[in-house]
């Protein structure tokens, strides 16, 4: 026990210092409608548990170990319950922590459907073990987990370094279900629970009998009262991170990238909520939830996945401490939910791409989206009829400035009720649709979870006599108050629900409906106007589980129901598109996500890069803000930086509060325009380079928008950023977010890096802060040297006009004098990407030559497209530049330098952009 | 790049299809063919480059300014030329030549796309006409009508001016008679107030009389009953009863005051009181009246006072001229609130009053008056009548202040009304006054906005009417109107819309707003290049 003695000193150590660290105080700011840790009966009750010495200890003697798994008892020896340890190693450097009540008087909800599958485990193995406690091999070289009985921890060490800590503030607290006091009083005589009771006990001393306390049976919020028959059923589990400084992750916060540390604040809470006009930098609950965490340090970067779909609070400490001369920081998490069982995926990393990895083996990816919907999107409530459609989709091309998706929200149905159209205003739904399909561009309709309570209507008909909706305590179907008024909600967690969700997306069933309409989820949290925090009641029932069980789960199969809807409607052929507003882990498999009701002010614009970094970092890289803002106005400066901005996120749509002016991209005059014209136009010349990061995306489970500490892990000076990002690895974009600015400081990082201006294609070194004078037309971007980036010029009316243009290659050549890069390509909308129906080409120069092969022999597609020019950034005038195509036939390119900026272009090479080639510059 | 091969476009289909089309590249309209001269080097029209003719239109770009690729997408700046044979030639984007969309009605923009498009131009062509045609005709036709508003406008104008010239001078005449009457008036009050004022004076002087007398009786019955022992004297003691003569009112009235009030004498007889009534009287209290006059100081004496701070604030009654006139229909105060009995001290004196009354005019003085009265009554009514002339001048001004185009032709629009009505609406326009929106099914009307002004651009300025300030929208501005007006034969509002939230947009038929058709070309549309 030697190795395990030494970090656990070390962590006592530590502990002393983290004494002080849990004082909450309530922050009473215009924020009523929702709780505070306070307000919620468990989370006072959780945080009241102070760090100490934790009253559980592992009972060693019950050890089970299979090939699996590992499972050993827990007892609280205050009150003597018994927990029930699991501990599985999984497969890619990832370890489960599950911890349940060994006999609970009825089962404890275990989220289902967001771990893609069961994840394979690979072998356990105890290498040492005394009474005090055992030490497992972690398979990779010298990675441990060590139990510790008295108290009960887990300590995941590397060597001689400790990378995780598990319950060593002792803050493992798990509410067991019992029984109500009065009810037990009432029926004494019960033998079945007085049984229950002396099995626990085994004979041991007399347990102490816990005191009841407020809030524990019922609790009231506002004039909201949530009857609570199950008791008290919270849980908590503590987390140390020595040596770390930084951590990430748990959207959604409208707050910084980085994670503060709340002390002397409240958590951050995960608790999907509609929340009207949120506030900026602050931990409050918005409309999604993914508990995952990140820890990064320069040497390692690990995350902690929290499956539970109960409303959650994330503590967040950080302290320092010196050891033997040094300073060391250490960060501190603890997790609170409401019900469910404690089930944690530790993912050890160690570099940022194997956490994105092994988050990914557990939840899947990012769904990969039709070519069109990485295009720009036209949005706002509402467009007001078919003529108002027809004359915004006729602006765009008197403007000419492309777009893709034009939306209809809420006010295009017959009074609210979704699958209908308004029979004045949009009496020809095929007819308008049609005529987009006409211009190759599609549209969104809002199909919202709360459905009108009204017998004429089809939809609510169908649901209310198959039984689909969630009922309520008493076991009636729920009802709630949106946007139709009285409505009812559909129980999304039941499969057969979701699978009748889905066949309303047929052609047939969704009048009106065609291939280019898509779908919009909004409200999903569930939004209930009149419900307590603006959301469902907890103890609203799904079957048997309580809505508190469930509540994080229910926008993310709302999503999934109507991204299945789509895929079914094409028989499996075609790709669906889905945003949503509410989302939880796994969301990324279904679509896109926004940020939900932002508002024109330029903290807003600001925001929109940590909000969706933080969501890339968490597997939903399909991530946009409302472009000019939602609520408010946006003066034309503000509107055209972000459309700067938003040209360089994921999702890229604009939208506005039914009470702004209208503010279509042509509304503020011939210059504001062109600006505007220009940044979307940027958009689409970049979407090859999209499409294949979302290719990647989809296939890895790489973010597509990183933090620069993704890509430059060991320069601690990119940690905090959050006003640039890279768009995959090779593109760095610094929006201009501020108002009558003048310059940006861009950090370029890389020691030995270079980067070049992609506009006047400069070259800047790396690893330096780099001062950029701007005007309105700056869009601050560079290309990293050493990357090839492939672009479509030729900018149509949609992207899917430009599904044949020639693709121009742009080679950012590295201080070695090399590039690579990759070209993708597929038909841009079905799932043929699956039989291998692509072409992926890899893009290499050195030594002077140019080369396109094929990675992937066994893909088989073909493209109109072809290769219209390369341009080289960073290269010495050659003599003579020379094509060499499959057949051998050479040719002598034509092209042009411009000694200033070493830019090197080659005029029309005009191969296939599928073949294989090379260019040689001599 | 196969297409590369393709682009040339001597256009050989299009030589077949029509005998006069000249050969030149694809894209390029006629006015710049000599600037794309076939195996000659080809200058970029920015000067910018010269580029062997066979780069031109060869899906590349190689001019800055998009000129060498009239026929492809290559340049991003690019245009190309449709002739459109049969109907209108234009120029498009060139990122549209083959996108697989149809731009051009003679399909010529869509030879690489795969597109199957139809040559439309001849249809196209003859819908124009058409619509050319019919607008033509109710442009005539509203022209027409827009010279009979501008007639009648100017009619209208002129007679409104001539009325308000004749008013004018009318109002002049008036003018006079009202300073003639005024003299009049003046004349003939001057009389009147001399035989007032002697009338006045004479019983002002009657009522002196009177009063001596009165004052005399009271001093001798005063007197009397001071007289406690019917000695013929009042002494220091009998007046010392009456504690209300004390002159420095400190409730004791002693002996030299007593005195000092009989004019230092110990006792007075009948004659010698009368100075003493001097002093007294005004204080004294008959012992008869004692009982019910002593009592009854003001009424304000009576509340005890308020601090504002008090909790019972609330209760303290209202002022009593505030509550008698605003409680004229309260049925549930009591009647004696608004009914305070008058204070029996003025009692005496109303009486005293009453028989004291004014003798009526003597009839020479009311003949003076009832002169007078005339002039005035005639003076009035000429100021009146002068106000009146006032106030239609004043409507005239405004209504020829406004500016109802360059020759009158939206006069006729002043003073109406135009209803428009939707599914749920009934929309008002009261051209130059208002706009407003009622609900079809019961609900109060919105002010939509106030006549602003015209807001066309610089050169039409009167193709658009701007309303402002109507009623203010939830968190939001005022809502406002445009409305834009189009030529037709009658005057309608013809559509209305609120494409952005409190700002409404209307359409509007008028023949104001016709202008004097062009002959219609017979060649139209049918038109082609050469």
């Amino acid at each position: 026990m030697r190795n395990m003695a030494a970090p656990i000193d070390r962590m006592g150590l530590l502990l002393l210092t983290l004494l002080p660290v849990l004082f909450s105080i309530s922050d009473a700011v215009d924020r009523s409608n929702f709780k505070t840790c306070e307000q919620s009966a468990f989370c006072k009750r959780q945080k009241d548990v102070k760090p100490g010495q934790s009253p559980y200890r592992a009972l060693l003697e019950t050890l089970e170990l299979s090939d699996t798994r590992l499972t050993l008892q827990l007892i609280n020896d205050n009150n003597k319950v018994r927990l029930l340890l699991e501990l599985y190693r999984l497969q890619g450097n990832m370890t489960r922590v599950k911890i349940n009540e060994l006999k609970p008087l009825k089962p404890r909800y275990e989220v289902p459907d967001v771990l893609v599958k069961d994840p394979p485990t690979e072998p356990l193995s105890v290498l040492n073990r005394d009474e005090n406690g055992m030490v497992l091999s972690l398979g990779a070289d010298s990675q441990r987990l060590i139990i510790s009985a008295r108290p009960f921890r887990l300590d995941i060490v590397d060597g001689p370094n400790v990378l995780l800590s598990i319950n060593s503030r002792g803050l493992l607290v798990f509410e067991h279900l019992r029984l109500r006091k009065d009810t037990k009083s009432e029926t004494d005589t019960e033998q079945d629970v007085e049984q229950n009771v002396a099995d626990k006990d085994e004979g041991e001393e007399e347990v102490k009998e816990e005191e009841d306390q407020p809030g524990m049976w019922e609790e009231t919020f506002k004039s909201h009262s949530d009857s609570k028959p199950n008791g008290p059923t919270s849980i908590s589990l503590d987390f140390s991170f020595p040596g770390v400084e930084h951590v990430y992750g748990i959207p959604e916060h409208a707050d910084t990238l980085k994670l503060k540390s709340t002390e002397g604040g409240d958590p951050y809470r995960l608790y999907n909520l509609d929340v009207f006009q949120y506030e900026l930098h602050n931990p409050m609950a918005l409309y999604g939830a993914v508990p995952v965490l990140l820890s990064h340090t320069t040497d390692r970067t690990m995350g902690v996945f929290w499956l539970n779909a109960a409303e959650t609070w994330v503590d967040i400490s950080s302290s320092a401490s010196v050891q033997g001369g040094s300073e060391k920081s250490q960060t501190d998490v603890r997790w609170i939910s409401e019900s469910g069982i404690i089930d944690v995926f530790v993912m050890l990393g160690p570099r940022p791409t194997d956490v994105f990895s092994q988050y990914a083996s557990l939840t899947g990816t990012q769904s990969f989206p039709p070519l069109a919907a990485l295009a720009y999107h036209q949005c706002r409530w509402n467009y007001n009829d078919q003529e108002d459609v027809k004359a915004v989709d006729d602006g765009f091309d008197e403007h000419d400035i492309p777009y893709d998706f034009i939306w209809l929200d809420i006010e295009h149905t017959d009074g609210k009720r979704y699958f209908t159209w308004d029979p004045l205003k949009f009496s020809q739904p095929r007819e308008m649709l049609q005529n987009l399909k006409d211009k190759k561009r599609k549209m969104v309709t809002i199909v919202d979870p709360h459905i009108k309570v009204d017998s004429g209507y089809k939809i609510h008909k169908e649901i209310s006599s198959k039984g689909f909706y969630i009922k309520n305590k008493d076991g009636g179907d729920y009802e709630g108050w949106c946007w139709p008024g009285n409505a009812g909600y559909p129980d999304f967690t039941k499969p057969e629900m979701r699978a009748w969700w889905a066949s309303m997306f047929a052609y047939d069933q969704y009048e009106g409906s065609m291939e280019n309409l898509y779908t919009w989820n909004d409200m999903n949290e569930p939004s209930v106007f009149n419900g307590p925090e603006v959301t469902m009641h907890k103890d609203a029932l799904h079957g048997t589980w309580e809505h508190r069980d469930v509540h994080n789960l229910y926008g993310f199969y709302v999503q999934m129901a109507t991204a299945q809807g789509l895929i079914q409607r094409s028989g499996g052929v075609e790709r669906p598109f889905v945003l949503t507003r509410a989302f939880f882990a796994g969301s990324q498999r279904y679509g896109a996500v926004w940020t939900g009701d932002n508002a024109a002010e330029w903290g807003h614009l600001k925001m929109s890069i940590p909000m969706c970094l933080s969501l890339g970092l968490v597997g939903i890289s399909f991530c946009g803000a409302d472009v000019g803002g939602f609520f408010k106005s946006p003066n034309p400066e503000l509107l055209v930086r972000w459309y700067q901005a938003g040209a360089y996120q994921p999702f890229f749509r604009a939208h506005a509060h039914l009470d702004t002016p209208r503010r279509e991209p042509w509304l503020f005059g011939p210059e504001n325009t062109a600006l505007i014209r220009e940044a979307v136009r940027q958009r689409y010349t970049l979407l090859p380079y999209w499409y294949q990061l979302f290719y990647h995306a989809h296939r890895t489970g790489q973010p597509v928008m990183r933090p620069l500490w993704v890509e430059y892990p060991e320069n601690a000076a990119t940690f905090a950023i959050e006003d640039e990002f890279l768009l995959g690895k090779d593109l760095l974009v610094h929006p201009v977010t501020d108002e009558g600015s003048r310059g940006v400081t861009a950090h370029l990082p890389g020691e030995g890096e270079v980067w070049y201006d992609v506009h006047t294609y400069k070259k800047h070194q790396g690893n330096q802060n780099l001062y950029i004078p701007v005007t309105m037309n700056s869009i601050p971007v560079f290309q990293r040297g050493g990357s090839i980036i492939s672009r479509k010029e030729r900018v149509r009316r949609s992207s899917l006009c430009m599904q044949d243009d020639p693709y121009t290659l742009y080679v950012a050549v590295n201080a070695q004098g090399t590039a690579e890069g990759e070209l993708y390509i597929d038909d841009g909308h079905t799932f043929n990407y699956e039989k291998q129906q692509f072409i992926h080409r890899r893009l290499t120069f050195a030594e002077g030559e140019l080369s396109s092969s094929n990675p992937s022999p066994d893909s088989q597609f073909s493209t109109a497209s072809w290769i219209e020019k390369v341009v080289f950034m960073g290269v010495t005038k050659p003599n003579a530049a020379t094509l060499r195509t499959a057949g051998g036939l050479e040719s002598a390119l034509e092209f042009e330098f411009e000694p200033a900026t070493e830019l090197l272009s080659l005029r029309k090479p005009g191969v296939n952009a599928g073949a294989d080639w090379t260019i040689q510059l001599r | 790049m196969f297409c590369a091969y393709l682009l040339l476009a001597i256009s050989l289909c299009v030589s077949f299809a029509n005998a006069v089309e000249v050969q030149r590249p694809r894209g390029v309209p006629l006015s710049k063919r000599q600037f794309y001269e076939e195996n000659k080097p080809f200058t970029c029209l920015d000067g910018s480059r010269t580029i062997p003719f066979d780069r031109v239109n060869d899906d590349y770009c190689d001019c800055k300014d998009g000129s060498d690729e009239p026929g492809t997408a290559a340049c991003p700046n690019g245009s190309f030329h449709c002739t459109n044979a049969g109907y209108k030639p234009t120029f498009i984007p060139s990122s549209r030549i083959n996108d697989g969309i149809c731009d051009c009605c003679d399909t010529t923009d869509e030879y690489n796309s795969g597109a199957s498009c139809q040559n439309t131009c001849k249809e196209l062509g003859r819908q124009e006409r058409e619509t050319l045609q019919k607008q033509a005709e109710i442009a005539k036709e509203g022209f027409l009508l827009k010279q009979q508003l501008i007639n009648e406008a100017k009619k209208q104008r002129e007679e409104k001016q001539g009325k308000m010239t004749e008013m004018q001078t009318n109002r002049r005449t008036m003018e006079e008679k009202v300073e003639a009457l005024r003299t009049v008036k003046e004349v003939a009050e001057q009389p009147e107030k001399e035989a007032k004022e002697r009338h006045l004076k004479a019983w002002e002087d009657q009522k002196a009389i009177i009063r001596a007398e009165k004052d005399k009786t009271k001093m001798a019955e005063a007197f009397l009953e001071l007289d406690d022992d019917a000695d013929g004297y009042v002494s220091v003691v009998e007046l010392q009863s009456h504690t209300e003569l004390d002159p420095d009112s400190d409730g004791a009235l002693t002996e030299a005051e007593a005195q000092g009030l009989l004019g230092g004498a110990g006792k007075v007889d009948t004659s010698s009181f009368e100075s003493a009534w001097n002093n007294i009287k005004d204080k004294y209290i008959s012992e008869s009246q004692a009982d019910s006059a002593a009592v009854d100081p003001p009424v304000e004496d009576n509340r005890p006072p308020v601090p504002d701070n008090e909790p019972y604030h609330d209760e303290e009654p209202v002022d009593e001229d505030e509550e008698n006139e605003d409680d004229d229909e309260d049925d549930d105060y009591p009647e004696e609130d608004s009914d305070k009995p008058i204070p029996s001290v003025h009692t005496p004196e109303k009486s005293e009053q009453d028989e004291e009354a004014m003798p009526p005019y003597d009839a020479e003085t009311q003949t003076l008056i009832d002169a007078a009265q005339k002039t005035r009554d005639d003076f009035d009514e000429a100021e009146r009548a002068l106000r009146e002339v006032d106030d239609q001048i004043k409507s005239i001004e405004k209504e020829l202040s406004f500016d109802f185009g360059t020759s009158g032709e939206f006069t006729y629009l002043y003073s109406q009304c135009y209803d428009l009505t939707t599914s749920e609406y009934i929309y008002r326009l009261c051209p130059f006054n208002r706009v407003s929106q009622k609900p079809k099914y019961g609900g109060s009307e919105t002010n939509l906005g106030s006549w602003g002004s015209w807001a066309g651009p610089e050169d039409s300025k009167y193709m658009v009417m701007k309303y402002e300030h109507g009623t203010g929208c939830w968190q939001g501005p005022n809502r406002s109107t445009t409305v834009k007006l189009i030529c037709g034969k009658e005057t309608v509002v013809i559509s209305t819309s609120e494409p952005s939230r409190c700002e409404y947009q209307m359409e509007f038929t008028t023949p104001a707003v016709c202008h004097e058709p062009e002959p219609v070309n017979p060649d139209v549309g049918s038109h082609t290049e050469l």
